[in-house]
Order: structure tokens, then sequence, then C-alpha cells
């Protein structure tokens, strides 16, 4: 229980009495598991990393990844990780924020990828992740698609698939669809 | 303000509680006539979240004798509230829920005083959260809990015999319910699990593939997710999507029925539109008031200590029957917000490159390569590259002024640890104590 007479002592002493805190901040669980994951990352030979708002703050980063094999070989892609709060129990929020011909991200840069929604665990992490969308480049997958027409085409016609690649990588148009440059 | 004594009638049984002696009171337990005016005058309780729970809390405790309570929610009233949200009248759509609630309280129980607080709980101070002896929690996101768990715990100290500080233990009880489901739980930091000791009480989110979205829809939800997480960005580029603006929320709507007509699915309602984005439960109004009269009965035991305290989660299903559970959880003595760490003294002078060299010789620790983070500052980072380049300018200064030149506080490395040839990554909190010339404001406790 609560002394209630401490508490009354507690009122009268209390004035200017700070205790010698400093201006507190509070870091958060998931902060702080992110914090372990960062600087236990073991990043593939095509990914760098990169955090816009400085070191002190790990729950929005981007990673880009140079394929060196594939049909998206010679590109870079950036992806935006938005950690939330209540990191593991909920994934991080990735997009992929370069424009890109693949079955497996939509033109708006959603990405199917099964551990970031329905199969996510708390026992993966951030490397889980960078190795799943490295792995979307080398096998991309016209089963689950987001991008139908891309997943029609590779599924149809691998050549014109990796054509179609080749030239929005390079800036151009995909039938509709302009895609900027990114080799 | 009308003294509470001036209703005798209104207070008869709950005098008598605090009056009688029992067997199966807290140890300490004061029974006295006076007891309950003591409790209205000097704890302080605060309510978080003024919605089903929250409605039912503010009432509970101005019938328990508490009279100093402040409420905070961001929320507004909606008309779908109202059905269980029992303080609100349909005039009262689009006010604040933490101020209506506490007008009406304040209207119907004379002498209890109830401050609102319209905002975030993360708008708050740190500090303002330490002048509660009690904080009640009626919230329905795991964010919350976890904000607040974290905050109370960084209130705690622990003696040099890693024994909680009483006078810096901050309790809670956290209430939650799901449909005929609920639970109520007491959370004593430092003495009983934390809301992270055992989160994974909590079921996470169900997330639907994007694949199946986008392309083999079957279900109303699908259609609701698709128009969230598709369809908005492909139509507002760039703008974010506001679970909050209620135009958004019409928008989302609407094209969820589309998706739902192109597929011949039925059932895409405004409800379940806002159910679906805002993963929202059916909440009903029974089970709320039964897990409330269980958070404020557990708030009115922990303060007079009038019986024992439950210990520490019950589990209420009324799904099939009625079933009751209490599970005595125990807490994850390495919690790395509750748990007391590992207690180190430094003089002032130790520098961080000192202090990291320190953690590999240090017998409880035995941790290398460490990066060190003290309360959302990144002191020193060993990978990846671009962040240890950012942080090794600090390496030759003192700790004792990269945290602030407090006298003592906590803070946390990730490492390797090694313990008989195996190597585990491991994350640890430390408490650090600060010998020196500062000693001298530090005659209290460690
Ligand atoms: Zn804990």
């Amino acid at each position: 229980m609560i002394n209630l007479f401490k508490i009354k002592d507690k009122k009268n002493q209390d004035a200017g009495n700070a205790n010698g805190r400093p201006p507190l901040k509070k870091q958060s669980a998931g902060e702080l598991r992110l914090h372990k994951d960062i600087t236990e990352l073991n990043l593939p030979s095509t990914t760098t990393i990169s955090f816009p708002n400085g070191k002190d703050d790990l729950m929005n980063f981007e990673i880009s990844i140079r394929p060196d094999e594939g049909y998206h070989m010679g590109g870079t892609f950036i992806f935006t990780f938005q950690v939330p709060p209540s990191y593991p129990h909920e994934p991080p929020k990735v997009k992929c924020k370069t424009k890109v011909y693949h079955p497996n991200i939509d033109l708006e840069g959603n990405v199917c990828l099964n551990i970031l929604r329905e199969d996510w665990k708390p026992v993966l992490n951030i490397n889980t992740i960078i190795y799943g969308l490295s792995h979307l480049f080398t096998q991309p997958n016209h089963e689950d698609p987001l991008n139908h027409d891309a997943a029609t085409v590779l599924r149809d016609n691998p050549r014109l698939f990796e054509t179609n690649a080749r030239r929005a990588m390079s800036g151009g148009y995909v039938g509709q669809v302009y895609f900027p440059r990114c080799i | 303000m009308e003294d509470s004594s001036a209703e005798p009638e209104r207070w008869r049984d709950l005098d008598m509680l605090l009056a009688r002696p029992g067997n199966i009171v807290s140890a300490g337990f004061d029974p006295s006539p006076q007891l309950r005016r003591e409790i209205g005058e000097f704890a302080r309780v605060l309510v978080v979240g003024a919605g089903g729970l929250g409605c039912e809390l503010l009432k509970d405790l101005a019938l328990s004798g508490f009279r100093n309570i402040d409420v905070i929610d961001m929320d507004t009233i909606e008309v779908s509230n109202l059905n269980r949200q029992f303080l609100f009248r349909l005039r009262d759509v689009g006010k604040s829920k933490a101020e209506v609630a506490a007008k009406r309280v304040m209207e119907r129980v004379s002498g209890v005083n109830i401050t609102p607080h319209f905002c975030r709980i993360e708008d708050m101070e740190i500090e303002f959260y330490n002048d509660f002896n009690i904080i009640v929690l009626g919230l329905d996101s795991i964010e919350a809990r976890s904000y607040i768990n974290s905050v109370a715990c960084s209130f705690l100290e622990y003696d040099s015999e890693d024994n909680p500080i009483p006078e810096t233990v901050k309790p809670m009880v956290d209430g939650g319910t799901e449909g005929f489901k609920g639970h109520a739980r007491v959370i004593l930091p430092g003495t009983t699990p934390c809301f992270e000791c055992n989160i994974w009480l909590f079921p996470p989110q169900v997330k639907f593939p994007l694949c199946t979205l986008a392309e083999t829809p079957r279900t109303p939800a699908h259609c609701i997710e698709y128009a969230h997480l598709i369809k908005w960005d492909e139509v507002h580029s760039g703008k974010t999507f506001d679970p909050d603006d209620p135009e958004h929320m019409q928008w989302v709507y609407l094209e969820a029925v589309k998706r739902a007509e192109l597929f011949g699915i039925t059932g895409v309602t405004y409800s379940l539109t806002q159910g679906v984005v805002k993963n929202i439960i059916p909440a009903i109004a029974s089970t709320n008031a039964i897990i409330s009269a269980a958070c404020a009965l557990e708030a009115l035991k922990i303060v007079s200590g009038c019986s024992k305290s439950l210990s520490n989660y019950m589990m209420y299903n009324g799904v099939k029957g009625t079933h009751i559970k209490v599970t005595d959880f125990v807490r994850e003595k390495d919690c790395i917000v509750c748990g007391p760490g590992t207690l180190i003294e430094l003089d002032i002078s130790v520098t961080l490159s000192q202090f990291i060299e320190t953690l590999g010789q240090h017998p409880k620790l035995l941790i290398l390569k460490p990066s060190v983070t003290h309360r959302g500052n990144n002191l020193y980072m060993q990978s990846p590259p671009i962040l240890e380049q950012m942080t090794r300018l600090n390496l030759p200064l003192p700790l004792y002024e990269l945290m602030g030149k407090v006298p003592r506080d906590a803070l946390h490395v990730s490492g390797t640890a090694e313990s008989s040839g195996k190597k585990t990554s491991s994350l640890m909190k430390l408490r650090v104590v600060f010998r020196g010339p500062a000693e001298i404001d530090t005659a209290a406790s460690i």
C-alpha cells in the first residue's frame, strides 16, 4: 500500500526539490531493442544504411540496395524504414522510395514481403528484413504480385521483363508509366 | 467546494471498509474513520483514457473516495461512443472526452475535483506523471500502454541491494477489454511484472499480405485495407492518411465499397471501415463495467491497504458462460524497462572510452564491443560505420558530462556477452552511480 503519511510529508518538502534528475526523456523498449538490432547489423555487400535524422533517431532510417545479380543489377533502390515504438511486437513499416519495375513492389513503393506483415515475429530483426528485401531482387516472384503487369510479364516472357526492367532503371517508359533513372 | 462528509449515507459502506480491521488486509493497513478523508485529501490518481473504460473508471474512483483525479485523453466524442460511454450525450459529439467526462462526474459526485487534459499522453512532461500516487489505465492500444509503462518505470530507483525504493514505485492498474473478454492487472514496478515483462500476452494485430489485398480480396476487411494501404497512396501522392480525419475515413470507406462491388463482396460499412483501419475491437458496455470496477477496487486497495492486492493479472472471459482466472505472473528479472540493471560505480572523471573498456572486464557483465545509449542519446555506436563515425567524438569525453551531470542514472548497452565460451548478443540495463565531488549532493539513496 501507499503510505499516505509519507505523501503528506513529501508534499511539504517537495517545493524546488528536483532530486538531481536530468530533464527526463524516455526511451521506449522498442527503441532499446532497435538499438541492439542496429549495432548488430551485418549488411550484405550490396547494401548501405543511412540515418537522415542523425545519430539519435534510429527509428527512421534508409537502406540502399544495389543488386549485383538478377534483373535489377546495377540499379540503386532506396527503402525507408519506420520503426514503431511497439517494435518488435509490431514490424517496421518499409517502403521503396525508388520507383521500380518489379512484380512484388508497386508503383507507390508498397512491398510484398511476408515477414513485413503476416509472418512477422518478434524474434525476427532488422537484418532479416534487409536480407528479405535483397532476396526480392535476386528472386522476384510472380506468384505474389503487387505490380500486376510486371508479374504477368515476368511469368509469360522473362526476356521482355528483363528488357523492361533495364529500360525502367535507365530512366524511361514501360507502357504508360515513367520510371526515373536509378543506375 | 462542499465537504463530501455532508453526505454520510453515500459513504457509509466505504467508511465501514476503511474503518474496520481485518484478516486479509495489507501489512500496514491503518483503519480509521478518517481514512476516506485522508485518501480524498492526499492521494492523486491519474486516469489515462476517457473512453469506455475511462468513463466507468472516473465514476468508480470518484465513488471510492478519490477526490483528486486527473484524466487525459486526446479523443473527441463520436456518436458511436454513446451506447457505452455513458457520461456523454448527443449534444457532446465533437467535444473533448476528457473535458466532458470530468465535468459530468464532478456534477454528480460532490467534493471530487477532476482535472481534464485534452491532449496526447506524449504531450505532457514526464514529470507530470510523477505527481500522481497511482496511474489507472483505460486504454485500447499497446503503444499507449507501453509508453505509460516506460514513463512510470523511469521513476523507479533501486537501493544498493537491488531492492526497489518504495517512494519511487509508481503503481499502475491496467484494464483492457475486447468484446466479452477483458483483463485487469496490477503493476508495481520492481515487484510485479511490468507491461514489457510480458508483452507477449497481447496478440499482435492481424496483418493481411499486401498481395492478397491487391490481387485476391475475399473479405470486406481485405477491401477496406486495400483502400487504406494501397489505393490511398496511389491517389494522394505524398499525403499521409490520418485515421482521425473523418474525410479521410469517408474516402477509404467509399473506395472500399467500390472494391467490394468489383469482387462481389458484401458487408463493407462505415463503422467496419473505422474498425479495421483503427484496429478497433467491438466494445461491450458491461465488460467495460466489470473490468473498470475491478481496476477501481485495486486502486483503492493499493492506496488504502484495506485488502490484499490482486496478484497480479486477472483474465475475465464472458464468451461462454463466465470464467475468471487470476495468474501470478513473474517479473522478467533482466527486464530492460523495470529491472534494476547492473550497478556500476564510476568516478566522475571516467571517459566514455574508459567506461566501455570497463564493461569488458566487469565480472557481472563481460560485455564486449558495447554500444551505449542514454535516454535517447546514442553516446557510442560500435556499428554500423556511419553511426560509429557520428558518435566517435564522444569517446574522450567524461561519461558524467555526457549523461547530463546527474549523480546517478540508468543507461543501456548492447554488445556481445561471453559466458563459458559461448557468445551471445545482449542488451543490458546499467545503473551508473558517480563518485567524486558531486557526492556532496547525493546524501540520499543510490
Ligand atoms: Zn519489466
